[in-house]
């Protein structure tokens, strides 16, 4: 099977490729998962240097995201470490027009999608619950009750069916989310209404400290697939390309009427939940350590090296640009204001309620109080 | 013509989906059926199974589709089929109708409509009795409005349809088969704005929903006690109209709120302390609420005991006269 390529190459320096291997488990006519199967890639060399780019850059902004919240730059932070194949891969599936739906540990498949990291992080920052607008890049806000943004993307997809636009919406959640009633009622409607969605599970082993035996009995996430009446998939969530081939052929289906998927992504979160948890409690340094090993963006860029698309000034310039980012990251984030605190009354209703102006009064008040003080 | 209010809102459901092909309505057996109550009555029929569906049973479901539809720009207007089966939804409702607009910094709206049938009085069986409301007007981005008339039904929905924000609009089940003399389409006060159905000078009775007839009626049994009640009704739940209120409180310097809803928490505790806050110098007593019992929906045999009627609010309007 052959699998179309992700966004358009830019013209030029397209045109030369390697014949690349994708693998992934579908979910059989019995109930089970099928033996791996290898599909190829049609991925040409640009494709592949962008989604070097994408993987080395969203490590490195990950990586800043928690040095600034170690530093108090933000409030808190949700890793993404160990997951940057299974989210940049997702993302690098989906055309321009496409919609995204992340929750809250995806915020370098936000980034990846083009949202603005410092945008990003306001979530983090506490500047603003959304920092970025939602039309602009296609992307929702990040979602922390998880699962629930799976439904809206279901019904994104079941109206832009409606409305005859060849959109997919993707959304991404975790194998813990998955328990959640909401999972079961977005992958239940998009089955019965045939709707445009793509559902990755980014199963990385853990909810917090509940580890993926508490979550379900079952072997895989991606079972629950023909209970829904739609395909099934499981993918090594490590391996960008077997993720990015595994969505790229949902997104497709999708696209051309077939309906939704369910994708499982076997994966590993590196860090701990998030920058206020402490993994030591429930999972140990071995368990980790073997993880490390197997780390997506290492791994990656292996292949490449392997395929000689990867060389080490390619490296340096990816490096570089990281190292610019980083540093634009500290000097918007660190000493930000915090903004004006009467724009809490804005965006409540689209016009002001009178009780809304009365309290928004009480408050100018109480600022002019702070201001003599 | 005479019109129900269940007409009412059929002919404003309709009206909307012929002038704006944006709004589709979903829901459990809205399509085929026509609802339970027969709200949806023959919309599919005339406007096709793309923008009248039926739904899965699936409360949240339908709520969170309907954000990622309105989203992409669609009105959709989703039914709860009952009053007890609006709580699964509720997650979706708090965290993300409720907040849309707020979280993504006023770059996203959503033009959506909850309806749901709502209140007893109906001899229906447990869960399908209830009076929501206070969860809904408790939370801040959501609107929240109830008729009590059936040329209200027909004008506040309406105006529910082309709203920038989410409405949760609460019908009252008991009076689906209320009668009015009104030509429809039929343009009323807008979201947001109390009326007075009654004018009158002794004390005011503040209802909304099902209450409205109820206190309406109490009105006219005061005549032979040789009271002249006002009669308010509140409209829009949220966002409230105090100064409607106040004025008439200001007026007669006695409010008695009523509403089927538990006491304790409930809607009108916060009429009660927003007028004391507002006109406590212009109130001859303090404002009595007149409601449910703290107590959950009881069996229907016995339901016409927790209903307020006619006799708790003369009780409640008289307390008020002793101060």
């Amino acid at each position: 099977m052959s699998v179309t390529t992700g966004r358009a190459a830019p013209s030029g320096a397209a045109g030369e490729s390697s014949r690349i291997n994708a693998t992934w488990q579908e979910v059989a006519a019995d109930g089970g998962l099928a033996a791996p199967a290898h599909h190829d890639l049609a991925l040409d060399h640009t494709q592949l240097r962008s989604l070097y780019r994408l993987m080395a850059l969203s490590r490195r902004v990950d990586r800043q995201a928690i040095n600034l919240t170690r530093q108090g730059a933000l409030g808190v932070f949700a890793s993404s470490q160990g997951q940057e194949a299974a989210q940049v891969g997702a993302v690098f599936a989906l055309d321009d027009e496409d919609w995204l739906f992340p929750s809250y540990r995806d915020s370098v498949a936000t980034f990846a999608r083009g949202v603005d990291i410092v945008e990003v992080l306001a979530l983090f920052q506490g500047s603003w619950h959304c920092g970025f607008d939602p039309y602009r890049y296609r992307v929702a806000p990040q979602t922390t009750p998880v699962a629930t943004q799976a439904l809206h993307a279901t019904g994104l997809a079941m109206a832009a069916r409606m409305r005859g636009d060849p959109i997919v919406a993707l959304t991404l959640f975790g194998e813990g989310a998955a328990s959640e009633g909401d999972a079961h009622e977005a992958m239940n409607m998009a089955g019965v209404y045939q709707a445009p969605v793509v559902f990755l599970v980014q199963n990385n082993q853990y909810a917090i400290s509940v580890p993926v035996s508490r979550q379900t009995r079952t072997e895989s996430i991606a079972l629950r697939a023909p209970g829904c009446g739609m395909p099934g998939v499981r993918v090594d969530g490590n391996d960008v390309l077997s993720v990015y081939g595994a969505v790229r052929a949902a997104v497709d289906r999708a696209r051309a009427g077939g309906g939704p998927t369910l994708v499982e992504a076997v994966t590993y979160r590196l860090e701990a939940h998030t920058t206020a948890d402490d993994e030591t409690r429930y999972r140990n340094a071995d368990e980790v350590a073997t993880w490390r090993a197997n780390d997506p963006v290492q791994r990656f860029a292996q292949t490449l090296r392997d395929l000689g698309v990867l060389d080490d000034a390619l490296t340096a310039e990816v490096e570089a640009e990281g190292e610019e980012l980083a540093a634009r990251m500290r000097d918007s984030l660190f000493g930000a204001p915090a903004g004006d605190p009467r724009e809490m009354f804005e965006h409540v209703y689209a016009t002001p309620t009178p009780a809304l102006n009365e309290q928004r009064a009480l408050l100018d008040g109480e600022l002019s109080a702070e201001g003599d003080a | 013509m005479t019109v129900t209010m269940a007409a009412a809102l059929n002919t404003a459901l309709r009206d909307a989906m012929r002038e704006d092909d944006s709004v589709v309505i979903y829901g459990e057996d809205v399509g085929t059926l026509g609802g339970v109550f027969r709200i949806t009555d023959g919309l599919q029929a005339e406007f096709g199974a793309e923008r009248c569906f039926d739904s899965p049973v699936s409360e949240s479901g339908i709520v969170g589709t309907a954000v990622g539809m309105a989203l992409y720009g669609l009105r959709p207007v989703v039914e709860m089929q009952f009053d007890g089966f609006s709580y699964p939804a509720l997650d979706q409702v708090i965290s993300h109708v409720a907040k849309y607009r707020n979280r993504t910094r006023g770059r996203v709206g959503l033009p959506m409509t909850i309806r749901m049938p709502y209140g007893g009085g109906i001899g229906a069986v447990e869960h399908h009795s209830e009076s929501p409301e206070a969860y809904y007007s408790h939370t801040a981005g959501l609107t929240v409005v109830s008729p009590g008339t059936p040329g209200d039904a027909y004008s506040l929905l309406r105006s529910a349809l082309a709203h920038p924000d989410p409405v949760v609009f609460l019908e009252p089940k008991r009076r689906y088969w209320m009668k009015e003399e009104v030509e429809l389409p039929v343009s009323g006060e807008p979201i947001g704005r109390a009326l007075v159905r009654r004018a009158g000078a002794t004390a005011t009775l503040i209802a909304y929903g099902p209450m409205v007839a109820t206190a309406l009626e109490a009105a006219e049994a005061a005549v032979a006690e040789g009271w002249d009640v006002e009669v308010i009704d509140v409209r829009t739940l949220t966002p409230l109209d105090l100064d409607t209120l106040a004025a008439s409180a200001t007026k007669t310097g006695r409010a008695v709120v009523v509403h089927e809803a538990p006491r304790f928490a409930g809607y009108g505790a916060e009429i009660a302390a927003a007028l004391t806050e507002r006109v406590f110098g212009h109130l001859a007593a303090p404002v009595l609420r007149v409601t449910g019992f703290d107590l959950p929906y009881p069996p229907a045999k016995i339901e016409h005991h927790f209903l307020p009627g006619v006799d708790r609010i003369l009780d409640a309007v008289a307390r008020a006269l002793e101060y």
